[in-house]
């Protein structure tokens, strides 16, 4: 029986580390931060998603869509949960293209909340052609789009260093200690004070990117919160199932012997 | 099958339907089904596999009526789904869990197969369709990945199709075959999708078969001895295996919520959030959990046609397991050294699978190809040998004699005592 406890404990070894295993590449791991959405009743930190919006809005938006978002969302529960006539100025503040109207031509009007949010660019060629030959991702799924999720786009946003002695950059090319190849096209976007938060929360580099981090995670997951709640009920639900038709096994099962 | 006595319906409307359609003869064959009263938990995997079978094609009809086959719609329906369809998150999430819950359970099902020598006769029939089903599930599984659209899903599919053009002279129109183009592109993705929702009707037909073929000989058990059906060793199916296996169930289920609703996209790869792109390829190309030991297998050989052969061969050697097993003995329970060779075997494939998740090259390569080579050595010279020579432990006469008897009055076949 030797053997079996060693097979028990290495399938268990393997299973505590798998997650980690499947992706490895020279960088510095993420910071870990302690996310109010963590954990198995984790949900988001409301106005800190109202300023993570602000913050894509004002810094992110310029480059990085988001077209899998709608302005609605922005309204529904679980989410930054602004009100209607928030969502309502915060969509009325884009020109969206729309048509062919009856004489067939395009025209712009003022965004509805049922339009997706709008893209700084056209399309994937010309936001690459606009910034230098990186592509800014699209930021809809960017946070499941990482290995470290959550703690690695922020991790990214604070982790802009000046390169070390003897490493080369192009023009262009900016040192990050927690990037993957330690090179990003992207220049820090984030500088103390670039948005004015009408809270009073002081818009350091680090809440602004917590904050901003926040909204991606969200964006990302906008059922996450509905998702917490519903598994704690079906896990309590799916217990007492468990314990009821165990008692009723067991009651059954004595008809034959006691063990089984 | 034979020896208890006809089924007689009670009713007069029962009566008339069961002439013409025995339909109420198969359910009561089903419910009293003489089942060996010492089955353990590793038995109530059969079960838990019909209900993953069952949730995949509830849970994948409904996304099919809100997913587009489509290279450049694909990812932004899955999107669609998980973000504006009610619940739509929650079908996907048990869709995608589902597939790994589903191979978690039949792993456990084949090793458990392997450990009591559930596949030995009468009960080869049995083991071949079930391997049937699992090379179906693996297709499936392949396939579904796939729909998504995302980076993995793009590359797996490459990196999958290409083994084919490892097949000398037709390898490449193979392969142009299997793609409907030049490359993995759109017309690779609608038929993928064909093929996906067809494979689990092919699988549910499968299931019947795996489960007719059991019922002829009926249940293997932890002894692994013949049982006379029905007799004091047995219990009818329902309700004592019913609420076994709906106990085990429900204990399954928690697992798979745990994932569904709490991680779940810890089993996935995040690369597959972003969508498929041919110019870039991803730095670590890895296929889904359940896939890797034989990935490791695949890489482990310097020459790609020699690396395919091996992965197929892994999984067909299986089909002529029955035949390589020499022994007379069925549970590994009564064989001392073939029951530490079993272990290895355990130890072996999930470090195959641990070097299957790891770049191709160092240690990793060198574990791999140990690996592979012990995979083969197992079933081609441990199995035939070892049951020439082993010295098996005495078998009991009957089930209820080792369970009742206390330990010390057990009345025990003497050893090696030819056909159990």
């Amino acid at each position: 029986m030797e053997k079996f406890n060693l097979a028990k404990i290495f399938s268990v070894f393997l299973i505590i580390i798998f997650p980690n295993i499947v992706n490895t590449a020279e960088q510095t791991d993420p910071i870990k931060v302690n996310w109010s959405f963590k954990g198995l009743t984790g949900k988001f930190d409301r106005a800190s998603l109202q300023r993570g919006f602000q913050v894509y809005k004002e810094v992110c938006s310029s480059c990085h869509s988001m077209q899998y978002l709608s302005y609605r969302n922005l309204g529904e529960p679980g989410g930054p949960e602004f009100s209607l006539e928030e969502v309502k100025a915060i969509a009325a503040s884009v020109e969206i293209e729309d048509g062919p109207d009856s004489q067939g031509e395009m025209f712009t009007r003022p965004g509805r909340p049922s339009d997706k949010f709008k893209s700084p660019y056209p399309n994937v060629n010309a936001s690459i052609a606009a910034n230098g030959g990186a592509y800014p991702p699209d930021m809809s799924v960017l946070v499941k789009a990482r290995p470290g999720g959550s703690n690695y786009i922020y991790s990214v946003l604070v982790g802009y260093e000046e390169p070390p002695a003897g490493m080369q950059l192009d023009d262009g090319v900016y040192y990050n200690k927690y990037m993957i190849g330690n090179k990003i096209k992207m220049s820090a976007p984030l500088l103390d004070g670039i948005v004015e938060y009408s809270d009073g929360t002081e818009a350091s580099v680090d809440q602004m990117a917590k904050d901003v981090t926040t909204f991606l995670s969200w964006a990302a997951e906008p059922e996450l919160e509905e998702r917490h709640r519903t598994g704690i009920k079906v896990i309590i639900y799916l217990i007492l199932l468990t314990v009821l038709v165990y008692l009723s096994m067991k009651k059954i099962w004595s008809r034959i012997d006691s063990e089984i | 099958m034979s020896g208890h006595e006809e089924y007689k319906p009670k009713s007069k409307a029962g009566k008339w339907l069961n002439d013409r359609l025995p339909l109420l003869t198969l359910g009561a064959h089903l419910t009293d089904y003489p089942t060996p009263k010492n089955l353990n938990y590793w038995w109530t995997f059969g079960g838990i596999l019909t209900f993953c079978l069952l949730t995949q094609i509830i849970t994948g009809i409904v996304l099919a009526m809100h997913y587009v086959a489509h290279a450049d719609l694909a990812f932004a329906s899955v999107e669609h789904i998980m973000r504006d369809v009610n619940y739509g998150w929650l079908i996907r999430y048990i869709h995608s869990n589902g597939a790994s819950m589903f191979f978690l359970a039949v792993y456990i099902h084949i090793f458990r197969s392997l450990f009591y020598g559930s596949y030995k006769s009468p009960r080869e029939v049995i083991w071949i369709i079930g391997l049937m089903i699992y090379l179906l599930m693996m297709a499936a599984a392949f396939m579904g990945y796939v729909l998504p659209w995302g980076q993995m899903s793009f590359w797996g599919a490459t990196v999958i199709t290409n083994l084919f053009s490892a097949i000398p002279l037709v390898g490449d129109s193979i392969t142009t075959w299997l793609w409907g183009a030049y490359s993995v592109d759109n017309p690779t993705l609608t038929r993928f999708f064909s093929l996906h929702y067809l494979i689990p009707f092919l699988i549910l037909g499968l299931v019947v078969l795996h489960i007719w073929a059991l019922h002829v000989p009926g249940n293997n058990n932890p002894v692994g001895i013949d049982i006379k059906k029905p007799s004091k060793d047995t219990v009818p199916f329902h309700p004592y295996i019913t609420i076994k296996d709906a106990f085990a169930l429900l204990l399954f289920m928690i697992v798979f919520a745990g994932f569904v609703f709490f991680t779940p996209n810890v089993l996935g790869h995040s690369d597959n959030y972003i969508p498929a792109n041919p110019l870039v390829t991803p730095a670590h190309i890895v296929p889904e959990w359940y896939l890797l030991p034989f990935y490791a297998i695949l890489r482990s050989v310097p020459d790609k046609l020699g690396g395919v052969i091996l992965m197929f061969g892994a999984i067909f050697i299986l089909f002529v397991l029955p035949w390589l097993d020499t022994s007379k003995v069925r549970s590994a329970v009564f064989r001392p050294i073939y029951r530490q060779f079993y272990w290895i075997f355990v130890i072996d494939v999930l470090m195959l699978g641990y070097v299957g998740a790891m770049p191709a090259e160092g240690i990793y390569l060198v574990l791999a190809r140990v690996g592979t080579i012990y995979y083969f050595l197992h079933f081609i010279v441990v199995m035939p040998l070892v049951g020439l020579f082993e010295k098996t432990e005495p078998i009991p006469m009957s089930i209820s004699e080792p369970v009742l008897g206390g330990g010390a009055e057990l009345s025990l076949a003497k050893k090696d005592n030819g056909k159990i």
